[in-house]
């Protein structure tokens, strides 16, 4: 079975909510829409106090060429534009609206009828990705457009289908392909056409033998879709990896997939881009994952964006008494967040709410050199070296080493017996790196 | 016997000779001029090698002066005007007596100020934890009380305090400048030390509005403008709600102190206000308040003005 080959880890899967049916979640009373939730420029407010929005309006356009649509989750009026706590504690532009009933634009069609006859050309497709607001749904949201925009001279063999979901726990995008894999499938159809390719791979870890089943069966109805079963190791949801296992091929140091003629995408996109192609819908809701060890009922909701994180961990039975973290997102790569009127955004994959145990990290102790880091990194640097020189702060060797290949998946800090926060002084040499190369390309 | 040490030494002596002379013109040949009054200010120099005065270290600083003949622009923070004096005379120039200044903590959001709400699991470094959260009180201005600041600092002059959980400067301060490149949030600011000592300054950088600013810390630095009001020497700024004292134009009056509703302007080294002294002040306040009412429409008309010009430094 296929899988990368340098480094990768194998932590404990915990996928509790894999058999989890996705449930819609009751539209909560207000909403809160952060308008900088994708890779690149936030969003420029179109609406004002007091304005009545409808379902799928849009509300804040796109500011930039790496920037994205965003629409109303809901049916209201806008209470404010203000500034909002984000996971993190800042305070960032969002647009609250008070929900008033539940009425969409005329223009989406909210039949469950499933729609496989593509009328739109690659350059519509590439179009109506960039009106809907559609960016990639596996964490990174970077706008699904821009991938679409093959530039002059590069040419696209494959088009490669996240459907890995390495992340321990998380399984919004297993249930989708479980739920969802006709249209998923109608998705890919729809980005092959919009880059122009014949080839999609769809790539699937062996934990989910019943997605591989069923996409199987369903996707000898579809031309030049396979799937793919991979052997399970984290990252390989990683866009590298994946190219790398699907393959064979290396994308070479600071280059995008596209030199090695690959475009990947989340499942979640895939499902996205059906919707917003076929049934003109733009991209405000999506399937959120709530587990952890004491979660009474781990589950899979769809969600629509702005509902704050409170009202998914209620409909899950609840805070468990002992929470020690919430992260959202996985347990490697996901971020603790400060509070839990936090609102979903489109990146948002899954609430993770850890024991509190689990929550710590152990003692600190010296490195004994065991080199068990270098071995894990699946993107072959040495992280105890980078760890170290970001340490006492010998950044032209951080640069050197290739702190800018680091995909931050925390293998590293993972695998050391020590545990050394080794990911985090690499982030930190990796922010003043990128720093650093900003000034140089400024002068 | 004798014949052989002739012949060694008178060899070796002429070998000696010969590579006098070629030293001699290759050195003519290659010499590099440079100025002796460089060693001269180096030597002048407390040799710190701290980089507080813009240059690389003393050498650095030493040739920089000597190349440029004038002192314009050239402060050592650490050796202060004594050794500036001292320079200027080896170069027959004058000094400009530089105030002397020393660095500010410009954030009160102490521990019982802005409680934790958080816990920080992290690297101990501000650097890291100012990418990744707003900080445990959740001010995302306020200071993150990792002590990048202290390890910056190679003068021992700044320390962390266990029971605040922010930083302190004390007297070894030698206005370097390596804490407020240090810190990652822009708190530490370097101050005139002030006439004897004193000096008055806004603690808080926050930037928020002041019902969320107020909210995070109880001394946090709202935005009121009452103490842009009340400046008679057009001393403070408000800017992005947060008001900003210039040191060189504050006369040290206090009276901003007073009127700041959340305590967020600091005066230090100030003797200790007697009791009576505060009554007598409000008792004046009451006769002038009465006898004020005659005077308002003037009054108000001032502070309309000012109003307006608040709003303007902010749409700025």
């Amino acid at each position: 079975m296929k899988t990368f080959k340098l480094g990768g880890v194998h932590p404990p899967e915990n996928k509790l909510s894999a058999e989890a049916v996705i449930e819609t979640l009751p539209i909560p009373e207000q909403v809160v829409v952060p308008v900088g939730q994708h890779l690149g420029a936030p969003a420029t407010p179109v609406v004002k106090r007091g304005d009545e929005v409808k379902v799928g309006q849009l509300i804040a356009k796109s500011s930039g060429f790496i920037s994205a649509n965003i629409h109303s989750p809901v049916s209201g009026k806008v209470f404010k534009i203000d500034n909002v706590y984000d996971a993190s504690g800042f305070r960032r532009p969002s647009i609250i609206i008070n929900v008033e009933g539940d009425e969409w634009l005329e223009t989406i069609n909210r039949s469950d009828d499933i729609d496989a006859d593509i009328k739109l050309n690659s350059k519509e497709i590439t179009d109506k990705l960039n009106e809907m607001g559609i960016v990639g749904l596996g964490g990174a949201t970077f706008p699904s457009f821009v991938k679409l925009m093959v530039p002059e001279g590069k040419k696209v063999d494959y088009l490669i289908i996240n459907g890995v979901e390495c992340e321990p726990y998380l399984t919004s995008d297993h249930r989708l392909m479980m739920e969802k894999g006709e249209e998923m499938l109608i998705g890919t159809t729809i980005l092959m056409k919009g880059l122009n390719t014949n080839k999609a791979m769809i790539g699937i870890e062996n934990n989910k033998p019943d997605a591989i089943e069923h996409l199987k069966k369903l996707a000898t109805k579809y031309k030049g879709i396979s799937i793919h079963p991979l052997k399970v190791k984290y990252p390989q949801g990683g866009e590298k990896q994946l190219i790398k296992a699907l393959t064979g091929r290396e994308v070479p140091s600071g280059k995008l997939p596209l030199e090695v003629g690959c475009v990947v995408n989340n499942v979640g996109t895939a499902y996205a881009v059906y919707e917003a192609v076929q049934k003109n819908k733009p991209l405000f809701e999506r399937v959120v994952t709530v587990t952890g060890k004491s979660v009474i009922q781990p589950s899979n909701f769809l969600v629509r964006v702005g509902t704050p994180i409170k009202s998914l961990i209620e409909a899950a039975q609840g805070l468990p008494d002992n929470t020690g973290k919430i992260i959202s997102g996985g347990p490697m790569m996901g971020k603790a967040v400060l509070n839990t009127d936090i609102p979903v955004v489109k990146g948002t994959s899954g609430i993770l709410l850890m024991a509190d145990g689990d929550a710590k990290r152990g003692e600190v102790n010296t490195c004994i050199r065991c080199g068990k880091c270098v071995e894990a990194c699946p993107m072959g640097l040495e992280p105890f070296l980078l760890s170290k020189s970001s340490k006492l702060a010998k950044f032209d060797v951080v640069e050197k080493e290739l702190v800018m290949d680091c995909i931050e998946c925390g293998s590293c800090s993972f695998t050391c017996p020590s545990n050394i926060p080794l990911l985090d002084y690499i982030r930190l040499g990796k922010n003043k790196v990128g720093q650093i190369i900003r000034n140089r390309n400024q002068k | 016997m004798n014949e052989v040490l002739i012949y060694a030494v008178g060899s070796l002596g002429a070998i000696g000779v010969v590579a006098a002379i070629i030293l001699y013109f290759v050195a003519q040949k290659f010499k590099v001029y440079e100025d002796p009054r460089i060693d001269e200010v180096e030597e002048a120099l407390p040799s710190a090698n701290c980089g507080g005065c813009g240059y690389a270290g003393c050498r650095a600083f030493a040739e920089g002066l000597v190349k440029a003949g004038a002192m314009e622009g050239f402060n050592c923070p650490v050796g202060g005007a004594d050794v500036m004096q001292e320079v200027a005379g080896i170069l027959g120039l004058v000094a400009e007596a530089a105030e002397p200044q020393i660095a500010v903590i410009r954030c009160n959001g102490s521990l019982a100020n802005s409680p934790k709400k958080v816990e920080y699991d992290g690297i101990s470094t501000c650097a890291s934890a100012h990418v990744l959260y707003a900080g445990d009180g959740g001010c995302s201005y306020g200071c993150l009380g990792l002590a990048d600041c202290v390890a910056s600092c190679d003068f021992d002059a700044i320390h962390m305090n266990p029971e605040t959980g922010l930083p302190v400067v004390d007297v070894n301060c030698v206005a370097c400048g390596a804490c407020v490149e240090a810190c990652p949030r822009d708190i530490i600011e370097l101050r005139n030390v002030g006439k004897k000592e004193r000096r008055i300054f806004v603690s808080c950088v926050n930037e928020e509005k002041g019902a969320p600013a107020k909210k995070n810390c109880t001394v946090a630095c709202i935005g009121c403008a009452k103490c842009f009001n009340v400046c008679a020497f057009d001393a403070i700024e408000m800017k992005n709600n947060r008001a900003y004292i210039d040191y060189e134009k504050c006369k040290l009056c206090r009276k901003c102190v007073d009127v700041c509703p959340t305590d967020a302007i600091h005066e230090i080294n100030f003797p200790v206000r007697k009791l009576i002294v505060k009554e007598e002040k409000e008792k004046a306040a009451k006769v002038a308040s009465a006898a004020k009412t005659t005077e308002t429409v003037s009054a108000k008309t001032s502070a309309a003005e000012k109003k307006d010009k608040v709003n303007k430094t902010e749409e700025s």
